[in-house]
């Protein structure tokens, strides 16, 4: 059996106006797993449950074998976090930083720091409260990586960053799963990062996990397929349509579960299949979070 | 050992990334640039060269060996097949592919046989001066 980096079992966390729902999640080491929500949707929440910074009210999380909140002082020294409110002194440098985590940590790994540094064009010297708000992300990916932790939890690594920072901090991620023993867990409202980078990829909206699966089989298994109906000829009615759109007798549906199997069924029906496309990433998770919400409608009613 | 493949995939083919990576690998061995035998990049060193996911990756490869054109020794790594005419069968396939295309579109404007190999000889610098 391949061993989990980490697990969440049936995780609920509610809030006044929002609540975690049910989360089952797992990420074998050696992966990269995105995460893909609107704002607001609970992968900050999520990853503040596995690094113990916010305790679940019920349910199993595990984080590199060690029981969360309960084992979490073993585990952090095995994660590297990076969220958008960690704050760094503002009147210390970059250096000082480095220095701080290299006396906690014993992990810590000056060369690799150091040559990070140069890759982001980072001066060690000067005081961070002068740093970009880019200049910052790679400030904490640094402090982050050069401890070499097992696990990554990074919360939208890339958001606010230019092009030319993204590639370098995202060329610096694929790096790390070069020893086949590091996991990387990111979040981002960037489809195209996580389409790229990710072996799993999980949506998550309003607090609960619409779809997760292997990059591959997502992409696969999404298709658009446009179709000629004749008249007097029925739409197919499937749970693998999730979404209809057209007029007359052209349509195009999306369905999340493609097989060629699926095709000859509505050629028998009657159905004239035109075309069969892939889709972006984007698309199907619009298309996932509006099948989801629309379900959610509906048990209201 | 250099093991950088030199492969650059495109954003904007709209195929997805596997297919491209196996038309791109295919390319490499039709020119001989990897040649029969040859030790090929590992699956984890290729995605991190690439900066695409390990798993898209695997999936060429598997492919790739499904076609008996690269194969995985457990424990030591991928090569490209040990037939020598791998090479010019690739290029072959690749050629079939393009005359089939071109019959189609023949058909389609209503062309016969005779003014496709016409416009065949056209294209060509050797043939058309007989």
């Amino acid at each position: 059996m391949t061993e989990l980096a980490l697990e969440l079992i049936g995780v609920n966390k509610a809030y006044k106006h929002f609540q975690l729902r049910n989360l089952n999640l797992e990420l074998p080491k050696g992966q990269i797993m995105g995460l893909i929500g609107a704002n607001g949707a609970g992968k900050s929440t999520c990853m503040r449950i596995l690094m113990g910074l916010v305790h679940q009210d019920s349910g199993v999380v595990r984080v590199m074998g060690h029981e969360m909140p309960s084992q979490q002082v073993q585990a952090k020294q095995e994660i590297g976090f990076l969220s958008e409110d960690m704050r760094l002194y503002g009147q210390s440098n970059l250096r000082w930083h480095m220095d701080f985590i290299a006396s906690i940590f014993p992990s810590w790994d000056d060369l690799y720091a150091q040559n990070l540094c140069d890759i982001f064009d980072l001066n060690t010297d000067q005081a961070v409260k002068g740093f970009s708000h880019g200049q910052r992300v790679k400030a904490g990916l640094v402090l982050a990586l050069a401890r070499r932790p097992k696990l990554l939890i990074l919360d939208e690594p890339t958001t606010g960053l230019d092009a030319v920072a993204r590639y370098e901090v995202l060329t610096e991620l694929m790096e790390v799963i070069r020893d086949e023993e590091n996991t990387i867990l990111f979040s981002s409202h960037n489809t195209y990062d996580v389409e790229k980078l990710s072996d799993t990829i999980c949506f998550i909206d309003q607090g609960q996990l619409v779809a997760s699966n292997d990059k591959e089989r997502f992409l696969d298994q999404w298709r658009r397929i446009r179709i000629k109906l004749p008249q007097g000829t029925d739409l197919p009615d499937s749970i693998q349509v999730v979404n209809i759109k057209g007029s007359g007798q052209e349509r195009s549906i999306i369905t999340n579960s493609f097989s060629p199997d699926l095709v000859s069924n509505w050629t028998q029906a009657g159905l004239e299949v035109i075309e069969i496309e892939h889709l972006s990433l984007e698309e199907i998770f619009i298309a996932a979070v509006q099948k989801s919400r629309r379900l959610k409608e509906e048990v209201c009613v | 050992m250099n093991m950088n493949s030199g492969i650059v995939l495109s954003q904007t083919d709209g195929r997805p990334l596997y297919q491209q990576l196996i038309d791109r690998i295919k390319r490499k061995i039709a020119l001989g640039d990897w040649s029969p035998g040859d030790l090929i990049p590992s699956i984890r060193a290729l995605a991190i060269e690439l900066g695409i996911s390990v798993i898209t990756v695997k999936r060429a490869y598997l492919e790739l060996e499904h076609q008996n054109i690269i194969h995985t020794q457990q424990g030591i790594g991928s090569f490209v097949s040990q037939d020598p005419q791998l090479g010019s069968q690739l290029n072959r396939t690749e050629l079939g592919d393009h005359i089939k295309k071109a019959v189609q579109l023949a058909e389609t404007l209503g062309l016969d046989e005779d003014e496709l190999i016409k416009l065949i000889k056209e294209h060509s610098h050797k043939w058309s001066k007989t």
